[in-house]
């Protein structure tokens, strides 16, 4: 008989323990054993010390969020159980360095001692790979047979050299054997699905890039966008990617415009840091009609804020990027799944319409993995409306009924390609005749048509739950996690609705499924409901229960299940 | 066979504006370099900034990229990059790309990106009616610092050396002919090459009597491959002598080869 309800782990340590890479090893384990997995990781900016911790749930079914609840914990320091402790529970293990087992005296918890720091000594293991041996202590204790966990650690551990953490990972096993740790009844593999990739937004995001046809990143460090440029860079000579990490945020943006001008499918990621230094030359991209995809993954702020911790503040600043007026697009995906999708989408709807796309994320949904399977043929390239061969003149910014011109590129003879931030003319000449400026901006705009229509066949709201339900939450982003799970422990069954395209905004779909509702509740990570005030200036409900987290931290299951039973 | 550059667009410089002197010696280097077959005439594209000089987009009939104020550099690597057979020239003026843009220009430098930039140096913020630029002289009264500027002029051709083109050159706009040649021998070079072009502002700060008599020509014994001899004339420029032609010059792997 299996237990069937989800299970968490999480390990503790210090900057520098290696605690983010062993969240992943665990995650990547649990998922070829056939388990479904979240991971969150939690960070301060620095590079040494601190607190770190790496927090997995996992189930035989998709998991969404991870839990605060903990079945086990992996503490490679003493402060790692003082700070974990309370959210143990009463059957968790705790698998802790021997070394620190007395300062913990008077702790309650199942301390179970794992020499970490010896075990890496003798096997001549760096320190950074010490838990790796409470990752075999852990395996001893699910019940898993010590060579299926060898192999198991084989193929996790395969980019970092297994063979010195495989054998790590036998003398924890071997050591929780010795100790008489009680083992678990591991699920046979008939139960288990599919099994896919454990990846985070970020690398989701690259994915869908890709599919779409990128052929460009510019990119310049910023927490929480870092991973998808660094993965991108790293993949550059194989997918024959040109990849640039210029001097500054200005310059990422501005050269993107360039490569996008002369011909190639380009994006850039940043933080909504790097995308305020962006604002404007997201203008420009607007008024020149030059096709850029720009993923913004939120910290939290204002200014740098809490650098390395979550946020869903800057959805109406990026609604807003860039001064002046003229049509763009955005989109919010909730999950990895989504990541992947919303990014192919972008790239294509950039494109198709030659505007500024962006593709929104926060730190929870760029920095989290998830078990997942992605159909990376399901999404390919549009490449929107090429110019037809032109005979002897070219106008960029021909005036056309869907306010689409055709797109050419400088280098072929006899095309002259004029691009410019001042408003013009059809030639891409600076005008400051009052007909023509207003004959342009209405151009632009009728491109809005064609995203119209494009809402039947993109997924630009999604619903979950009950549809009959007189209990509606409306959500978006990265909160979707812990709306799936906080689902199943409300206390009458509610719809949910997902608002994913928030530029442009599906009113009528969005009002369909909010009128009638006895009871509404909006549910964000910020300080102002923000997608409450995009539903109210778009269909004009209001949305009076709101559950608001703005303390850097996101939204654990339970927590929210608490918060949204008091609507209900 | 003789090409007709221009456009239908109105030239909107004030009547004597150095800038169309410029204007007519890219287009006869244009001219000469796709009639002698160095490059196609579709190949080129000419990026500007904002200020008096970004105008010139409109009066070329090249594919242009008219960018944002102190943006050109950037966005001319990120086409160089896109497609390496164009070659990429910007004009950019001392407000455009040494006070806003100040840190592309150097970094583009440093890399030594395949593109060549025109800096149209007038000394003065003159589209927006008369402020001093980084390159306006110290005591320089314009709007902003009626009581002259408190700052230290700095020298482009020094900063270019020091952040490591490898084309390095000055001119006065006023010698069309030789202005033309220097625009050739830039858009040849392989690399990141740098032309400063005095232009005097005619209704801002008009200089045009005091460079007639401070400009000179490097000679043959001038060592342009040498870095140190580089430095020396660059130093030079006093306000009695500004040594012109081509400064330095030595070849790097570009950054778009590297990338």
């Amino acid at each position: 008989m299996t237990d069937l309800s989800i299970k968490t782990i999480a390990i503790g340590g210090a900057a520098g323990d290696g605690i983010r890479e062993a969240g992943i090893n665990f995650s990547e384990f649990l998922n070829e054993l056939g388990y479904k997995t979240f991971s969150s990781f939690d960070y301060p900016s620095l590079i040494r010390g601190g607190h770190n911790y790496a927090r997995v749930s996992y189930a035989l079914g998709t998991v969404h969020a991870d839990y605060r609840e903990l079945d086990v914990l992996v503490a490679v320091n003493a402060e790692s159980v003082f700070i974990h402790q309370h959210a143990l529970k009463p059957t968790a293990r705790v698998f802790v360095e021997e070394a620190y087992m007395n300062e913990l005296e008077g702790v309650t918890a199942n301390l179970i001692p794992i020499p970490m720091k010896k075990i890496a000594e003798d096997t001549k293991a760096p320190q950074v790979a010490r838990t790796s041996s409470a990752f075999g202590a852990y395996g001893y204790s699910l019940g898993i047979p010590l060579n299926r966990l060898k192999e198991l650690a084989d193929k996790v551990y395969a980019n970092v050299g297994s063979e010195i953490n495989v054998a790590l990972v036998e003398k924890g096993y071997k050591h929780a054997e010795g100790l008489g740790v009680t083992q678990d009844v591991c699920a046979t593999p008939e139960e288990y699905g599919e099994i896919g990739e454990v990846i985070d937004g970020n690398k989701a995001i690259a994915k869908g890039l890709l599919a779409a046809g990128l052929e460009a990143y510019v990119g310049y460090p910023m927490t929480p966008s870092t991973s998808t440029l660094q993965f991108l860079a790293k993949m550059a000579k194989k997918r024959n990617l040109k990849v640039v990490h210029p001097e500054d945020e200005i310059a990422v943006l501005n050269m993107a415009l360039g490569m996008s001008y002369a011909g190639k499918r380009v994006a850039v990621g940043t933080a909504n840091g790097g995308l305020a230094l962006m604002q404007e030359t997201f203008s420009l991209a607007g008024v020149a009609e030059i096709p850029i995809v720009i993923m913004v993954s939120m910290r939290m702020g204002p200014a740098t804020g809490v650098a390395t911790h979550t946020s869903q503040g800057d959805l109406q600043f990026a609604l807003h990027a860039g001064h002046g007026e003229f049509p763009r697009f955005l989109v919010a995906p909730g999950d990895v799944e989504e990541c992947f999708e919303c990014a192919a989408d972008a790239l294509n709807i950039a494109w198709k319409y030659q505007m500024p796309a962006i593709i929104l994320s926060d730190k929870h949904l760029s920095e989290s993995y998830k078990s997942v399977l992605i159909n990376e043929k399901a999404k390919g390239p549009d490449l929107g409306k090429r110019a037809v061969p032109v005979d002897g003149h070219y106008l960029r910014y021909k005036v056309t009924d869907d306010g689409i011109s055709p797109l050419a590129f400088p280098g072929k003879k006899g095309v002259v390609v004029k691009a410019t931030s001042y408003e013009h003319n059809e030639e891409g000449e600076a005008t400051e005749d009052a007909a023509e400026v207003q004959v342009m901006q209405d151009k632009r705009y009728r491109k809005l048509q064609g995203l119209y229509e494009d809402f039947n066949w993109f997924p630009t709201v999604k619903t979950y739950g009950d549809p009959n339900s007189d209990v509606v939450v409306v959500f978006w982003g990265s909160t979707k996690g812990a709306i799936l799970e906080a689902a199943k422990q409300l206390k009458t069954p509610a719809k949910f609705v997902q608002v994913l395209w928030m530029e442009p905004f599906d009113a009528n779909r969005v009002k369909r499924e909010l009128e009638g509702a006895r009871v509404v509740v909006d549910v964000e990570a910020n300080h102002t409901a923000q997608l409450a005030a995009l539903i109210r200036e778009k269909t004009s409900i209001e949305i009076y229960n709101k559950v608001l987290k703005y303390d850097a931290q996101p939204f654990t299951p339970s927590e929210l299940a608490a918060e949204i039973n008091k609507f209900i | 066979m003789s090409l007709d550059l221009s456009t239908e667009a109105e030239v909107t410089w004030c009547p004597g504006c150095p800038n169309s002197q410029i204007l007519v010696a890219f287009r006869q280097a244009v001219e000469g370099l796709v009639n002698d077959g160095k490059v196609e005439l579709h190949n080129i594209v000419a990026g500007s900034g904002v200020g008096c000089h970004g105008k010139i987009s409109d009066y070329l009939d090249v594919s242009t990229f008219n960018s944002l104020h102190g943006r050109i550099v950037p966005t001319l690597t990120g086409i160089k990059l896109a497609n390496p057979k164009l070659n990429v020239v910007g004009f950019s003026g001392d407000g455009d790309s040494f006070s806003e843009g100040f840190n592309h220009i150097t970094h583009a430098a440093r890399s030594n990106s395949n593109i060549t930039v025109f800096l149209h140096n007038n000394q003065v913020f003159a589209l927006t009616t008369g402020q001093a630029t980084t390159t306006s002289p110290k005591g320089f009264k314009g709007g902003t610092m009626p009581d002259g500027s408190i700052n230290e002029p700095v020298n482009p051709v020094l900063i270019m050396l020091v952040m490591g083109a490898t084309f390095v050159a000055r001119t006065p706009a006023s010698d069309i002919a030789k202005t033309k040649e220097i625009m050739q021998a830039a858009m040849m070079h392989k690399g990141f090459a740098f032309v400063e072009i005095i232009q005097p502002c005619i209704t801002f700060f008009d200089t045009r009597e005091h460079f007639k008599n401070a400009v000179y020509w490097l000679d043959a014994k001038h060592r342009k491959g040498n870095i140190d001899y580089a430095f020396k004339v660059a130093r030079m420029n006093t306000d009695e002598k500004v040594p012109c032609g081509i400064i330095y010059q030595t070849e790097k792997p570009t950054f778009e080869e590297l990338v």
